[in-house]
């Protein structure tokens, strides 16, 4: 039985948008009442469109803002919000790899350097020597020649400088990796090299992912379980097989039937949601879907469904899902 | 069917600081039929978006045309003056490019914009003329309320939403061919889908050139498929044949190495290294130095262009089942300089 190293509870983000005089102030609705647990060595994909709060889950599980309300634990600490030491031993066994490889490093300062940098700032390691060796051996886990510790990062291609930011986050011994769209901006072919460097990491260094993208078939790819958001909220959640096999939430299924497949044959039933995504100022009462639903019904509109474990591991935000089989009402 | 389009031997490259030529695209053939969706599929650095803006003649000042022909309706386009190609670009041939969010003016409004093509290529229409024809038009790429919708600004609209102005931006004077280059790749896929159902409709009314990276998009809307690696035409044939029976290594890396609804959780397969740079092509074969079936022969020598079944073309050294040269795509190996 695996252990919980990361939980989430009732995790709630909204932004003020700042109070105008005689009118009730206005909140993003970024991240609502999210809960879910995180299992030693597996990989939780999430999904959702943008705006539905993926990346500021991120954030806020890494203490870089601070919530509204709820609690992110690991390994039963309690590590919500801003540490008031960034040097803490805990927030740095978790650690994010971000998406624009272009824009997260800087043009001067030799990648060598940029990856030794959080390494001296948290002095895991002292000694110019030693701290060099260290850098290389972090170049190699990568993928990356340790020869290329003195070149800049215009000297890089976009997979390479994701390899760089890779090893960046890799340099305090992360248990923890946060992808945010990490491999979003790379070209097909360098995708697949990054992904596979993401599982031969998983296995090599025994780390845990959350791994955020909006590219379902990458998510399914590196997933174990998959969880899509909504307008800040869980509409359903799964092991990635069952995600697909036994799609429960009108959105998923949605979501699903909307990825361009490669292949010749008849196209499948394609379900084509209607307009945008909600302004997430003001949520849409009732169900956060319904206005865009196709199985929309009044009570819908009226009531907040709530996430509920329909199978084992399978939970789903919707009114007309219930026990075991999926179906009823 | 006639060709709308075709590309006949052409050449392209860029001026350096030095005043050397690189060249980037070599020896491009391909032709758009009427009424057919062909995608133009590649990495970045590949040459496609220089490909669509060399039919617009609108490629950068470092470009140089180094030789060859597009024809559009039979008469060469490279050939055409300024003058001429304005009459041509947004009337016949309109393009919608990646970002919605910088391709629109923020400063003017939705309707203005749209209206501004009408006016430049039919001077003598009346406003109240533009006017219904621009809401006719916002009404016809699926814009809800477009009577309020043509009065307001960029910022008032959507992703999604500022792509669909773009569209009808780009249909409002029936235009022959439609170039969408990635035009669906900076949105959510519900997003992608809707627009995606908008440009098969399109169909109906003229050909489209899909330039993009995701052959999920290609498989969706196209009829042809062009594969192009660092400037040049790898292999080219119809969706099925593509699709189902890729013969170029670089095609056959490029599908496999896409993770897909149906594939498993084994190691996705790689090509090793990424598409050069322009300074760095190979005199040969240009993906030589990531093939996996490169033969000595490909160092240096530009593989020659094979018909295999169903106006299938290969470029590469390797044999295939079938095959027959073809002199078309081989014979005018003659650009000025390299």
């Amino acid at each position: 039985m695996t252990s919980t190293i990361l939980k989430v509870e009732n995790l709630t983000k909204y932004f003020d948008l700042g109070t105008k005089w005689l009118q009730p102030s206005k909140y993003v609705h970024a991240v609502e009442n999210v809960s879910f647990e995180l299992l030693q060595s597996e990989t939780l994909g999430i999904v959702g469109e943008s705006g539905s709060g993926k990346s500021t889950l991120a954030r806020l599980i890494l203490g870089l803002i601070e919530p509204t309300g709820g609690k992110v634990i690991y390994k039963d600490k309690d590590i919500t919000g801003w540490q008031k030491s960034t040097l803490n031993k805990v927030s740095r066994e978790i650690q994010m790899v971000f998406q624009d490889p272009y824009a997260s490093l800087n043009p001067r300062i030799k990648i060598g350097d940029a990856i030794a940098e959080p390494i001296i700032a948290h002095k895991i390691i002292k000694g110019q020597s030693e701290i060099r060796s260290e850098v290389e051996r972090l170049l190699k886990i990568v993928g990356l020649q340790p020869e290329m510790y003195e070149r800049y990062p215009h000297e890089f291609s976009g997979g390479q400088r994701q390899r760089v930011g890779i090893a960046r986050a890799l340099s305090l011994r992360p248990n923890v990796l946060i992808c945010d769209e990490a491999v979003s901006a790379l070209d097909v072919s360098v995708q697949a090299q990054v992904l596979n460097l993401f599982n031969h990491l998983k296995k090599q260094l025994n780390l845990t992912y959350i791994f955020i993208g909006h590219d379902l078939s990458v998510v399914k790819y590196i997933s174990n379980r998959i969880m899509v958001m909504y307008l800040g909220e869980i509409m359903e959640m799964a092991p990635s097989k069952f995600l697909f096999e036994n799609t429960l939430h009108p959105y998923t299924q949605a979501l699903i039937s909307a990825i361009p497949e490669i292949t010749t044959k008849a196209s499948k039933k394609r379900i084509i949601l209607e307009g945008d995504i909600p302004s997430p100022v003001n949520p849409p009462s009732g169900c956060r879907f319904s206005t865009r639903c196709f199985k929309v019904q009044d009570i819908c509109k009226e009531k907040h469904p709530e996430l509920k474990e329909v199978m084992p591991n399978h939970y789903v935000r919707c009114h007309f899902i219930e026990g075991s089989q999926g179906r009823g009402e | 069917m006639s060709k709308l389009i075709e590309f006949k031997n052409y050449s392209m490259g860029f001026r350096n600081e030095k005043g050397q030529i690189n060249n980037l695209l070599d020896n491009i053939c391909f032709s758009i039929e009427e009424g057919k969706a062909v995608g133009v599929v590649g990495e970045s650095g590949c040459g496609k978006s220089m490909t669509s803006l060399s039919i617009m003649g609108l490629l950068p000042t470092s470009a140089v045309i180094q030789g060859g022909e597009i024809l559009y309706k039979g008469t060469d386009l490279l050939k055409k003056s300024e003058i001429e190609m304005q009459k041509i670009r947004g009337r016949e041939i309109a393009m919608i490019f990646q970002e919605p969010m910088t391709a629109l003016n923020p400063v003017l409004t939705i309707g203005f914009q749209i209206g501004e093509v009408l006016k430049i290529h039919f001077p003598n229409l009346k406003e109240e003329d533009i006017k219904k024809e621009v809401i006719q038009q916002l009404e016809l790429v699926g814009i809800p309320n477009p009577e309020a919708r043509v009065n307001q600004y960029p910022h008032q609209f959507s992703g999604g939403m500022r792509q669909r102005v773009m569209i009808a931006m780009a249909l409002i004077c029936k235009p022959k061919l439609l170039i969408a280059d990635e035009a669906t790749t900076a949105l959510d896929v519900t997003i992608q889908a809707q627009v995606l159902d908008l440009m098969k409709r399109l169909k109906e009314n003229g050909s489209l050139m899909v330039v993009t990276h995701n052959l999920g998009v290609v498989a969706e809307i196209c009829d042809k498929v062009v594969v192009m690696y660092a400037g040049r035409v790898v292999e080219q044939g119809s969706l099925e044949a593509i699709l189902e029976n890729p013969k170029h290594p670089y095609t056959r890396g490029l599908m496999a190495a896409i993770p897909t609804m149906v594939s498993s959780d084994k190691e996705l397969y790689t090509i090793p290294g990424t598409v050069p740079n322009i300074e760095d092509f190979e005199k040969g074969c240009r993906f030589f130095p990531r093939c996996e079936y490169r033969l000595d022969i490909c160092k240096d020598n530009i593989p020659p262009t094979k018909r295999l079944m169903n106006n299938h073309y290969v470029q590469c050294w390797l044999e295939f089942e079938g095959e027959e040269a073809n002199d078309d795509f081989n014979n005018s190996q003659s650009r000025k300089s390299d």
